[in-house]
């Protein structure tokens, strides 16, 4: 069991799916949503957000700084 | 705007890892999908908020890509002439040597137009700092062959590939520089990984910190990727740049604290 557990907020709007980070995460949290955003890029989304650790490394890669992460440790 | 529909109990502000920095603005940065220059940018950001100089900063801007980076960063800038970045910035560090000058340059800027001011700025010891994103092409114009693309690299005017016999050699800009008894801290990073990013941010703290000491020029090059240019998709482009590019433009430092690391 995970002792702490993470979340991200993704700006949707910001993001330009270049799909660099869906592969950097350690626990294949991410993956690119069907639905386009306004400018027609397929955005990334929480695939499965209970897998998340906050271990940041999606929004580092993340070239347009749309990614905020969350960390949270579980008592 | 931003997506939030589950775990509410983990997204409060407490539990706050990583944001999205207040020193680069809010505008959607012009840059294709994937280029290491937002990356770049937001690094240069971050470490401009952690140092606490947002007011004390001034940074100059090239001709490239990253032209329009005073959009971008919310700090003092000043556009140079192709080229003539590291004349201006000596020009405002003298003027004024208590503020923080960078230079952002690309490498048809650095190594091509600029190669005159980029060595004159580095042997006269200049105390300002110089980001150079080497991509191996002219991003901006249409993937042109650069003074930095590699041997056998394939760009729209090299098609069959460089071919050294009839269009020279690539020109290895920060080897030059960390050569000259100017330059103080030279070093050659990335940004296509979580642990490049990191070593890529504690290269440019040092090189920025590196004005307080007066001891002579900062650069750090940052190997970045142009998908478009490559006509590739972002991570393959990344593959290829750690495929052929880290092999000829070697990751690490040159020269740190005045002497030479290799």
């Amino acid at each position: 069991m995970a002792k702490v557990k993470g979340s991200i907020v993704v700006d949707i709007e910001r993001c330009k799916g270049c799909e660099l980070c869906p592969p950097v995460c350690p626990t294949n949290v991410l993956s690119m949503s069907k639905e386009l955003n306004a400018k027609g890029f397929h955005y990334v989304y929480m695939e499965n957000p209970d897998n998340c650790t906050g271990c940041n490394n999606c929004a580092l890669v993340c070239p347009d700084a749309c990614i905020t992460v969350y960390r949270k440790k579980l008592v | 705007m931003s997506q939030q529909t589950e775990n509410n109990d983990i997204v409060k502000e407490e539990n706050l890892v990583f944001k999205k920095t207040n020193v680069l603005l809010d505008k959607v940065m012009h840059y294709c999908p994937g280029c290491g220059h937002g990356t770049a940018h937001r690094l240069i950001a971050e470490v401009i908020e952690e140092m606490d100089i947002q007011s004390e900063c001034i940074g100059i801007t090239p001709v490239g890509c990253s032209v329009l980076m005073y959009n971008y960063l919310d700090i003092d800038m000043q556009e140079a002439a192709h080229g003539r970045a590291p004349a201006l910035a000596t020009a405002i560090k003298r003027l004024q040597p208590e503020k923080f000058v960078f230079t952002y340059q690309g490498d048809g800027d650095l190594a091509a137009i600029g190669t005159a001011e980029t060595i004159h700025a580095a042997n006269r010891g200049e105390n300002f700092t110089i980001f150079f994103i080497n991509n191996g092409i002219y991003g901006m114009t249409g993937g042109q062959m650069a003074p930095t693309t590699l041997p056998n690299m394939k760009s729209s005017t090299s098609p069959y590939g460089r071919d050294v016999k009839m269009m020279g050699n690539p020109l290895k800009m920060t080897e030059l520089v960390a050569q000259l008894p100017g330059s103080y801290y030279v070093t050659r990073q990335a940004v296509h990984t979580p642990a490049a990013v990191r070593k890529a941010k504690k290269a440019i703290r040092k090189a920025i910190e590196n004005q307080k000491l007066e001891k002579g020029l900062s650069l750090v090059e940052i190997v970045s990727n142009c998908n478009s240019g490559w006509k590739m998709t972002p991570l393959q482009s990344n593959k290829w740049m750690e495929e052929n590019m880290f092999p000829f433009y070697e990751l690490g430092d040159l020269k740190v604290d005045g002497g030479m690391a290799k």
